[in-house]
């Protein structure tokens, strides 16, 4: 009975938000405040019914009701617990559920902290929420219900989740991805109800960026949490296969840094009102273009789901109406918007705009990138691939000069930077990134690649410029201490989101540059010596996992005779559905991480294989940034005057 | 209320973008079907021993000349036992098929044939897949439709079917007759 | 910069590369030089695997993949160059078989779109800069500057 109960409340889920969907913003246009004031109630409702929802289908997986067609297709009687409920969002049915859940949850956290809202833009942003909360529903209503079951031949055991799944990162990476992309929809909610309801104080601004640094950091642990999954899980070291579901989550992470950057202008200095709106807009939309990329099998990818040409259309219709329709909104209502206020070449706001263009071109390219083979094919031209190659020309290309512009542009006054001697400080800043981005590398490994050159003369340009940044903030003060407290935390939000972005770089630079990759057949007793590490083939064994069983090589790990680490690679076989898993040892440090992985057997004893070694020095670096960018994101704002109770009464009065 | 131009323009690539989309899915565009590089070019020649005959040399011009069907296969490859019976009953038809033994072993081969009968005109035996990657071939079975004059007119990955020859392939083959 | 001094003495110890020997254990492939190792290394995770999702041959186990990294290895014994391998790729597995996108009329719009783009928008940047937009401002009226002013104040 348990499944028809949760059929049941996401049908009054549905319901639900079809009202949220329609009261608010009717009593927006006519003007009638006890219409505009259902939108709280209404939003908890549909949270609520969501929630039941999913904590049914939650309950069908952990006790194997194999009737429920996807806990059937998904699920085996003989997993652990925690991956028969992460089983629940690895299929494209119960990650849609989840995805309006997520959805939903942001609702309420709206209606929960923007209680200082007028009325009507409360009303109007709940609504706009309503409306993508019940287009989502009816797809899963109509088109992926979870809830489906095999009657009356209910099979015996169900066919088991993909190995690949079986992870921590399944439990851990849509979630965060999801709470990001949904993230966004808040930010675009602000942008539509702003339209809707033709405010565009500085108080909007105010109100949606918390809301965005929120999903964008979000977004960032997201995409990082995917990058190490298939790190260590694929099991060839790659941490970005720029696969279109990547690019799919690499787009809205490049608007949404762009919004960031752009609401910070608009919030600062009236500014940029109208761009704020398009990204906010754009953001979201390529949150939802990503589902769709994902769910509707036109391109292929490694991670896709399951291709269905008819949930295709049906998405591909909500992207219409909503995208479709706040772009149309934007066109006519974008003349309204009125912007202040002038700002020259040299100044804050100029950089910001640089930034800005920079990230659009790189996310366009991105998505160009991505649709092109689909547009040739579909035109008949020809059959073609567009993968690392090109899309990393281009990023690197573009990236050189986000970051040197980052490394001025951070240090800038707004409106007109006339500050003395500021050419010096940053002729002294290049000097001095220049050499040390020489000297340093080529002492170290004694070899020069330009590459390096560049990529660390970037990170320490832009590190000279952090530092400048905290000299400047504290030298007017008592104490160092008491300078750095003054500078508040939107301050040092940047400055840490800034710092993550030169550790990612780092990362990014060494170990694309000095990564070593070899292949080499072995047996028992084998050593093979790379670089200054030594790697003892000891034993080959067969060992078997509760729903697998794996060839395992003990390897351990030697640099100047000292034993510093020992590694388990694994070849899995999971029997239920036939899979072969290449299950990395690594050994990872925060200076470099040592990668083994099984590639074949090379006779029938199954102790001679064949082993791919790889040495990657700072690869958690990159991880490591992402984190730091999401910290910063979020400590930004915990600024006092994001706490809307004191500030935005104030606002409020003024409207 | 006037409009200006510029901030039509997201509605504009949007809607490309969409439209892009909807002709995907509408024409059933499938991603993962890449068609031969061969098709409308010449048959690659080679050198290949005769799977009954490791002495007999087999080459590119001695098999051209009429219509006729080279198939991919092998004995560890278990959609070609399905294909087989299919191959059979074509080849009773009059339909000329050349046999290309793909990454297999001979005496297996030999067995295969004695105990599934032989539909080829011709068993060329390509135990590296030197042939095999010339062709572009990615997996057995995979059938190639090569007219006269010796230029490939088309490429089938997969096991033939009664049904496929029927609907489509039949067609193929007859506009090179 | 006691941080800093640690940190080159480890990576002293992590960069040194050292000729680099093995013992015991052979490599897979054996090349004449390391410039050709890497061009092989380069080129197999260029080359796309034409029979899986979206894997490059380095990364697959597919048989196909094992067949291209052999030829590609072989290939760059023979002499071959780089383009000349991936042209002899792309004549028996289409142009689907790179993943680094071959100069055309279809795919010249990869560098050129992007590029257009980040012309307007630096064209937008010194439209913005150069032409006065106090323009704007002054066409407040006096209780929307009111408002404007108590707005921004909150900032300080």
């Amino acid at each position: 009975m348990f499944p028809e109960f949760g059929q049941f409340s996401l049908i009054l889920a549905w319901v639900f938000s079809l009202l949220l969907a329609v009261m608010p913003l009717a009593g927006v246009v006519l003007k009638k405040q006890a219409l505009q004031q259902t939108a709280t109630a209404l939003s908890w409702a549909v949270f609520f019914f969501l929630a039941v929802a999913f904590a049914i289908l939650l309950h069908a997986f952990y006790h194997d009701d194999f009737s429920v067609a996807v806990v059937a297709a998904n699920s085996n009687s003989a997993l652990p617990w925690y991956y028969k409920l992460s089983a629940s969002w690895g299929n494209h049915e119960g990650s849609m559920l989840l995805w309006v859940l997520l959805l939903s949850t942001w609702t309420v956290a709206v209606a929960l902290f923007a209680r200082t809202l007028t009325v009507e833009l409360k009303g109007s942003v709940l609504g706009v929420l309503g409306i993508i909360a019940f287009c989502f529903l009816s797809f899963v209503l109509f088109t992926s219900n979870p809830f489906e079951r095999i009657l009356p031949m209910v099979p015996a055991d169900g066919s088991d989740l993909n190995p690949l799944l079986q992870d921590i990162g399944l439990i851990l990476h849509p979630p965060t991805l999801y709470m990001g992309y949904v993230g966004f929809s808040v930010a675009f909610a602000f942008a539509v109800g702003a339209l809707i309801t033709g405010r565009f104080d500085a108080s909007w601004v105010r109100w949606s960026r918390p809301w965005t640094n929120t999903a964008w950091a979000f977004l960032t642990i997201g995409i990082a949490l995917g990058s190490w999954w298939a790190y260590y899980e694929l099991g060839w070291g790659g941490w970005w296969f720029w696969d279109p579901v990547e690019n799919a989550s690499f787009m809205p992470w490049l608007i949404g840094t762009a919004l960031i950057h752009s609401q910070a202008v608009t919030e600062k200095r009236n500014l940029f009102k109208s761009w704020s709106v398009l990204l906010a807009i754009f953001a979201f939309s390529f949150s939802l273009l990503g589902t769709f990329l994902v769910r509707s099998g036109v391109l292929t990818s490694v991670h896709a789901f399951a291709a269905d040409p008819e949930r295709g259309m049906f998405i591909l219709l909500i992207l219409g109406f909503t995208i479709g329709g706040s772009l149309l909104l934007y066109a006519f209502n974008a003349a309204k918007i009125k912007t202040s206020g002038s700002f020259e070449l040299v100044s804050r706001e100029s950089f910001l705009l640089m930034n800005n263009i920079l990230l659009v071109v790189i996310a366009f390219a991105v998505l160009f990138g991505t649709l092109l083979p689909l547009l040739a094919d579909a035109f008949s031209w020809r059959k073609l691939s567009v993968g690392a190659p090109f899309f990393n020309s281009v990023f690197n290309f573009l990236m050189v000069f986000l970051l040197s512009l980052l490394g001025i542009g951070q240090l800038l006054r707004w409106k007109k930077h006339n500050k003395k001697g500021w050419r010096i400080t940053l002729l002294i800043m290049l000097v001095s990134a220049v050499v040390i981005a020489l000297i340093l590398p080529w002492t170290l490994s004694g070899k020069l690649y330009w590459q390096v050159w560049l990529g660390m003369a970037l990170v320490f340009w832009v590190v000279a410029s952090l530092v400048n940044m905290v000299i400047e903030r504290t030298r007017n003060s008592r104490s160092f201490i008491a300078g750095i407290r003054k500078a508040g935390v939107g301050f040092w939000g940047m400055w840490l989101a800034h710092l993550g972005l030169v550790v990612s770089t780092t990362g990014v630079v060494l170990v694309s540059n000095f990564d070593i990759e070899k292949d080499y057949r072995v047996e028992e007793g084998d050593s093979v010596q790379l670089n200054n590490y030594r790697f003892d083939v000891d034993r080959f064994q067969i060992i078997q996992g509760p729903n697998y069983v794996a060839d395992r090589g003990v390897v351990s790990i030697y640099r100047d005779d000292k034993k510093v680490a020992e590694v388990n690679p694994e070849k899995r076989y999971y029997s239920v559905q036939g899979n072969v898993m290449t299950e990395a040892g690594i050994d990872g440090s925060l200076l470099r991480d040592l990668y083994v992985s099984m590639a074949e057997p090379l006779d029938d004893s199954r102790k001679v294989w064949s082993v791919r070694l790889q040495v990657k020095p700072f690869v958690s670096w990159l991880w490591w940034g992402a984190a730091l960018m999401a910290l910063g994101s979020i400590v930004s704002i915990t600024d006092r005057r994001y706490r809307l109770k004191t500030s935005s009464a104030s606002v409020e009065k003024t409207l | 209320m006037k409009i200006r131009p510029l901030v039509i323009l997201p509605l504009v690539f949007v809607f490309a973008l969409f439209a892009l989309f909807g002709y995907a899915l509408l024409s059933g565009v499938d991603p993962k079907e890449v068609p031969s590089a061969l098709t409308g070019k010449a048959l690659p020649g080679f050198q290949l021993a005769s799977l009954q005959d490791e002495n007999t040399v087999i080459t590119r011009e001695e098999i051209i000349g009429e219509p006729m069907l080279m198939n991919i296969w092998a004995t560890w490859c278990s959609s070609c036992k399905y294909e087989h019976p299919v191959l059979n009953a074509l080849s009773a038809d009059g339909v000329k098929i050349i046999g290309i033994n793909y990454k297999d072993e001979r005496d297996l081969a030999l067995k295969w044939l004695q105990d599934y009968a032989d539909p080829y005109a011709l068993d060329i035996y390509d135990p590296n897949g030197d042939l095999g990657f010339d062709l572009g071939v990615t997996g057995a079975p995979e059938t190639f439709f090569i007219d006269s004059k010796g230029q490939v007119q088309y490429r089938y990955q997969g096991p033939i079917t009664h049904e496929i020859w029927q609907q489509s392939l039949k067609a193929i083959y007859d506009e090179m007759v | 910069m006691k941080w800093f001094k640690y940190l080159l003495v480890v990576s002293v110890s992590l960069f040194s590369f050292l000729p680099l020997s093995s013992y015991a254990a052979d490599e897979l492939l054996v090349f004449e030089s390391e410039e050709q190792r890497l061009r092989y290394v380069d080129l197999t995770f260029q080359l796309r695997c034409p029979k899986c999702q979206n894997q490059n041959v380095a990364d697959s186990n597919a048989p196909i993949s094992e067949d291209i990294r052999e030829k590609t290895y072989q290939l760059i014994k023979e002499g071959y160059s780089d383009q000349e391998i991936i042209d002899f790729m792309i004549e028996r597995y289409t142009e689907f078989v790179i993943y680094k996108p071959q100069m055309s009329l279809v795919t010249v719009w990869l560098w050129v779109l992007p590029g257009l783009v980040l012309l307007g928008g630096l064209a937008a940047l010194i439209y913005l800069t150069r032409s006065r937009k106090q323009v704007d401002e002054e066409s407040l009226t006096d209780e929307e500057r009111e408002r404007l002013n108590s707005i921004l104040k909150d900032d300080a």
